[in-house]
Parts: structure tokens; C-alpha cells; sequence
């Protein structure tokens, strides 16, 4: 069954009307509600669009972070042939949070780094929940500076509440791990796109968000800490995240005006939970067009990147 | 007129740049050891507790002055910036908060570079006022700390950094975390012109800081006791649940793993400091050069030799 979110109790209501009566057509029970279900059908889309036309920052918080939006491993799985995953950082470990490799992409070579919430209780665990470890960042750092020896162009896909904040993280360095891994994003002379899926947390997400281009899909939030970490600091007070999220400006649109993010890669009405294929293939198309600019252009992309971060935040 | 006037005002005025003459900064109180210290032997020791070595927090014009030579410097001016970029409120609106820490600071935001010399060698110092909202990284900080690199980079001179931040200055959101990669961006440069980045970190240095421009140094130095790391101790806990250990992202436990080179006291950080800078850059020590006697004969320049 579809897991709704609080603010979809409207169409949630509709939805499980619709279904009841299509239950009672089936075992007979009911008569000639084939007109009633055309009705409730349409009063449900309206209702989904309307909801969705008009999302608060805070409701996009809860789709940015739905369990059923598509994740890493879904884009890998719909864009890209010969997927081959690469692990470890030849220093200490394996994390699964990153899930990175080589893969086709409409058959030319790309370098993937992406961070992977996982969807079932075990999947989850393997991949904590998308929260980087030290081992990580170094993997992707490793991976990185391999597309790079063979210019092959690299593609990030962000999705994390932020970076594993544990004591055997700090242990083994979880800050300059980020440092570095943003370092290895802007030192890159292969050209580079990243695609804020879902949620980027922070410097957990920039550590691999630090591109030539940045995308993100309509319903993503990219912020430099959660709404509840805000809200717990500045209001001294968690039920005021509402605000938080308002205020800190964390949505595509917000960012998009900011000129932090470079274009935003729509949606399917209800949110990519309720189409992951027709987002994952937006996302497919605006990478392509992307691929196919960076491939005729003569462009010094180390250079374009680290100016295009310069520049930010001057012009407001 | 009397002797507390004439000899502890002017004291106490120079004592942290601010305007808190409070009779009880006449006496500080050790945190560590409880112990009450009379700021001018204080002052005097550059805010280090004589008996405990306990470091206390400085400003960064106290930074300055006790680092370079002579005290002396000269302070660049910052490129402006736009303040508050999301009009941003939070329980207090942030253009009120930053007119707050201004007239408390007497600073523009949390970064000061400065030009000077230290031990003879020119550098270029970008320090972090923790006084001024919690040394925390906005825009005008980021933008300060990359026109520090950019200077260095013209004079070809190396650049110290003392770190000490809270993080992330929230108030300017997403633009706060974009300091990241931008200070990085200055921090890649000054390296591949060949001139070295140490960084100094102090108590505080935490979140988004640690993971850009103050972990990215050729040489990390800690002052002891330094509170050092990504995450806050009361993040942690929230989520292991349980205490964390004594000495926990302390100096020492980044030295004992392997995140710091060093955990000086600031008593000895110029001579630290310029002894390595003037052999990273080949420069004469100061130990005098070998007398030529004892050098084997072909050493010694032809023109020097004898004529037979």
C-alpha cells in the first residue's frame, strides 16, 4: 500500500473511497458506481495537484525524505548498463552509504558516486540509512580521482540527512574526510554533474554535490543543516521547524533563485514516489543534454567549476 | 583619581578589545582548576593560565598582536559584502544579531587578515574571532578567508590560519554551507603555487570549519585542549546514547589519531611556526651555518681558497 503523508489525508480519504467502491463493484455488491468512482477519481487528482502545486517548505521536507521516492540505487538501476560497483577506501573499510563504480550511460563510460538510503529494514542498515562514514568520503575520493586518470566524466546522485555523526567517525577524521572529498570534487579536470535526489544534509552532501552543474528534482531539499537541528539552535525549540524550513530557504525553487543550483528537474504530480520511472527518465534526458553540452564544449572545467563557486552568493 | 583607576583600567580595556570594564575581570577564574589569576600576569602569559597551562579563549586582535613580530601588523579590509541575503529571522531577526556582535566586537564579521612578520619571515595571517557569532562562516567570513588566499597568493607569501568556529553561520543558510566549497577553492590555489597552509586550530573549531579550510592544511596545529571536530559532543550523544569518553575530540585525542601534527602551546607557536615555514621554504635557520674548517675542502668556494 502507498504511504501517505500527513498532509495527503485528503486524498488519502478519496484514494481508500475509491478503492472500497471498486471492491464492492467487483464481488458484486454494488451496482452502477462506475460514474461514482469516475467522480472520486477526478476529485483526487485535483486534490493531489492542488496539494502538490502548492507544497510548503516544510511538506517538501516530508517528500524529500518519503521511503517510497526512488533512491540511488534505482537511478543506477533505470539509467545505467554495466553498472560495476567499486568498494573501499584501501585504508580501513567499506561503506555502503556510498555506492559507487563505472557504468554505461546511453553507452559512453560514466564514474558514479551516490549516496544510498537503502528501502527495507536490512538494506537500510547495510547502507546506514545514507549517513557517510570517514571510509565514505575516501572511497569517493578514490573513485573520483580514477575518472579523472581516465577522463571519464562523473555523475553524483545526493541523498543523505547529513554525515554519521559517531564517535568512531570523528575517531577517523569524518571532517577532513568531507574537506577532502569537496577538494577532489573541485580539483577534477573531467567535467562533472551532480542531482540532489532527495535530501542533501549539509557537508555531508556537498562533499560529493561540488560539481560543474547541479540539479535537483522539484521536491528536494538542499540545506546546510536539518529544519529540527535549526529550529532546536535558533528557537531553542523543536516544534518550530515549520519555520525553520521556511526561513533557511531550502527548496530547489529557493536555491534555484539563489543561483546555487542550475535547473530544476520536475516531478510527477504527487512526487517521483508516485512515478519513480517518469523522474528517473527526466533525469536520464537533463543528464544527457548535459553530457552532450560538456562533450562539444572546449571548456576548462576545473577552472569553470571553481570560478562558478567564487561567484556565488556575490551577485545577491 | 586612584590606584585601582590609574593602574587596572587601561588593563582591563586592552584585555579582550571590548568595552566590559567589569571590576570582576580584575581577577579570571581558572575553568580547570578554579584557581584565581590576576589578568595582568594573564596578559602577560597571552591568556595562557601560568600554574594549569589552561589556553583561554582571545580575540583575534590579541591573536595578532601576539603573534606577529613586535606586535605589529597591518589589517586588510574585507571585501563586503550582502548582509543578510534570506532576510532571515529566527527569535531575533539576524540583522539585529549582527549589529550586536558588531558593537560588542567591534568587528566587521568573525575574520581579520593581517599582513606582518613573524621571526623576520612575511606572512599572511587570517584568524577567526570566536567572539563574533560564534566565529561562525557566512558569507562576509568565506569571502574574507578567500581574499586572504588570493593576497598570499600575490605576495607569494605563506598563509597561517587560526581556526575557531562553532560551524556554520545558520542564519544565511544554504550560502553558509556553499563557504565550504568556496574557501576550499582558496585553499587548492595557494597549494599549487607552492606555498604552504598551516593551520592553527583553537578552542572551538566544529562543524562546517573543520570540514573545509581548517582540515585541509599542509601542517595542522592544535592549542591544547582545543575542542576539535565535526559533529558537537551533544550531537553524538543524541545519537549513540551514551556518555561519550574524557578527552573526547580534545588536541591530544586528534593527535593520538592522527588528525593533527602537533598540540603546541601558544607560548611557543611563533618560533613553531616560523621554524618550519623558513624550512619549507629553504630559508637560513637559526643555528649559524657550519664554520667552512670544518666543511671537507671542495665545499669551500674557489675563490676563498688560498693561491698556491
Amino acid at each position: 500500500m502507498y504511504n501517505y503523508l500527513d498532509f495527503e489525508k485528503p486524498v488519502q480519504d478519496l484514494e481508500l473511497k475509491i478503492l472500497e467502491l471498486k471492491k464492492l463493484a467487483e464481488n458484486g455488491e454494488a451496482v452502477d458506481v462506475a460514474d461514482e468512482i469516475t467522480r472520486l477519481e477526478k476529485r483526487s487528482r485535483d486534490a493531489l495537484r492542488d496539494l502538490y502545486k502548492a507544497l510548503t517548505p516544510w511538506q517538501k521536507v516530508q517528500v524529500a525524505r518519503h521511503s517510497d521516492r526512488p533512491h540511488c540505487v534505482d537511478y543506477i538501476k533505470g539509467l545505467f548498463s554495466d553498472f560495476t560497483p567499486l568498494a573501499g577506501d584501501r585504508n580501513f573499510g567499506e561503506d555502503q552509504a556510498i555506492v559507487g563504480g563505472f557504468a554505461r550511460f546511453r553507452g559512453e563510460p560514466v564514474a558514479i558516486i551516490g549516496q544510498e538510503k537503502g528501502s527495507d529494514t536490512t538494506s537500510r542498515l547495510r547502507h546506514n540509512f545514507g549517513s557517510v562514514r570517514p571510509e565514505g568520503y575516501r572511497k569517493a575520493v578514490r573513485l573520483m580521482e580514477l575518472a579523472d586518470r581516465f577522463k571519464i566524466p562523473l555523475l553524483t546522485l545526493v541523498d543523505t540527512a547529513g554525515a554519521y555523526p559517531g564517535v568512531g567517525a570523528e575517531e577517523r577524521g569524518q571532517a577532513e574526510a568531507i574537506a577532502r572529498s569537496t577538494s577532489a570534487c573541485l580539483a577534477l579536470k573531467v567535467p562533472s554533474i551532480s542531482v540532489v535526489i532527495g535530501e542533501g544534509g549539509s557537508g555531508g552532501a556537498i562533499a560529493i554535490a561540488t560539481a560543474n552543474r547541479v540539479y535537483m528534482l522539484e521536491h528536494a531539499i538542499y540545506s546546510v543543516i536539518s529544519p529540527e537541528g535549526a529550529a532546536s539552535i535558533l528557537w531553542r525549540d523543536t516544534t518550530r521547524s515549520k519555520d525553520a524550513a521556511t526561513n533557511m530557504k531550502i527548496t530547489a525553487q529557493d536555491l534555484l533563485e539563489l543561483k546555487i543550483i542550475d535547473a530544476i528537474i520536475p516531478e510527477p504530480m504527487g512526487g517521483a514516489q508516485r512515478a519513480p520511472e517518469t523522474v528517473i527518465a527526466a533525469t536520464g534526458d537533463l543528464i544527457a543534454r548535459t553530457m552532450k553540452e560538456f562533450a562539444g564544449a572546449n571548456t576548462d572545467f576545473r577552472e569553470q567549476r571553481r570560478e562558478k563557486y567564487l561567484a556565488m552568493g556575490r551577485s545577491l | 583619581m586612584n590606584w585601582i583607576t590609574n593602574y587596572v583600567r587601561p588593563k582591563i580595556n586592552s584585555m579582550l578589545g571590548r568595552r566590559t570594564d567589569m571590576p570582576e575581570n580584575l581577577w579570571i577564574k581558572d575553568p580547570e582548576t578554579g584557581e584565581m589569576v590576576f589578568h595582568k600576569d594573564l596578559e602577560s602569559n597571552q591568556f595562557v593560565i601560568p600554574s594549569s597551562g589552561h589556553h583561554m579563549k582571545i580575540s583575534a586582535k590579541e591573536r595578532l598582536k601576539f603573534f606577529f613580530d613586535d606586535g605589529k601588523y597591518e589589517a586588510l579590509d574585507n571585501p563586503k559584502v550582502t548582509q543578510d541575503p534570506l532576510k532571515f529571522r529566527d527569535e531575533k531577526r539576524y540583522t539585529d544579531r549582527l549589529k550586536d556582535a558588531k558593537a560588542k566586537t567591534g568587528l566587521e564579521d568573525a575574520i581579520i587578515n593581517a599582513l606582518g612578520t613573524v621571526e623576520g619571515l612575511p606572512v599572511v595571517v587570517t584568524v577567526q574571532d570566536f567572539a563574533f557569532m560564534g566565529g561562525s562562516l557566512g558569507m562576509a567570513a568565506g569571502d574574507a578567508i578567500v581574499h586572504g588566499f588570493e593576497v598570499a597568493l600575490q605576495r607569494k607569501r605563506p598563509l597561517i590560519l587560526f581556526a575557531a568556529s562553532g560551524g556554520a553561520r545558520m542564519q544565511e543558510g544554504i550560502l553558509s554551507l556553499m563557504q565550504l566549497p568556496r574557501t576550499t577553492v582558496g585553499v587548492d590555489r595557494l597549494k599549487e603555487a607552492g606555498l604552504p597552509y598551516i593551520v592553527v586550530l583553537t578552542n572551538p573549531t566544529t562543524g562546517g570549519v573543520t570540514a573545509s579550510y581548517a582540515m585541509l592544511g599542509d601542517v595542522h596545529i592544535a592549542e591544547p585542549g582545543a575542542l576539535i571536530g565535526f559533529a558537537g559532543p551533544r550531537v553524538i550523544e543524541q545519537t549513540i546514547r551514551e556518555k561519550l569518553p574524557d578527552g573526547f575530540q580534545r588536541s591530544e585525542y586528534l593527535m593520538e589519531h592522527g588528525m593533527v601534527d602537533m598540540v603546541v602551546s601558544r607560548l611557543e607557536m611563533r618560533q613553531t611556526i616560523a621554524r618550519l615555514l623558513k624550512m619549507l621554504l629553504k630559508m637560513p635557520g637559526e643555528q649559524k651555518p657550519l664554520e667552512p674548517e670544518i666543511l671537507p675542502p671542495a665545499v669551500v668556494a674557489a675563490e676563498t681558497r688560498p693561491q698556491a
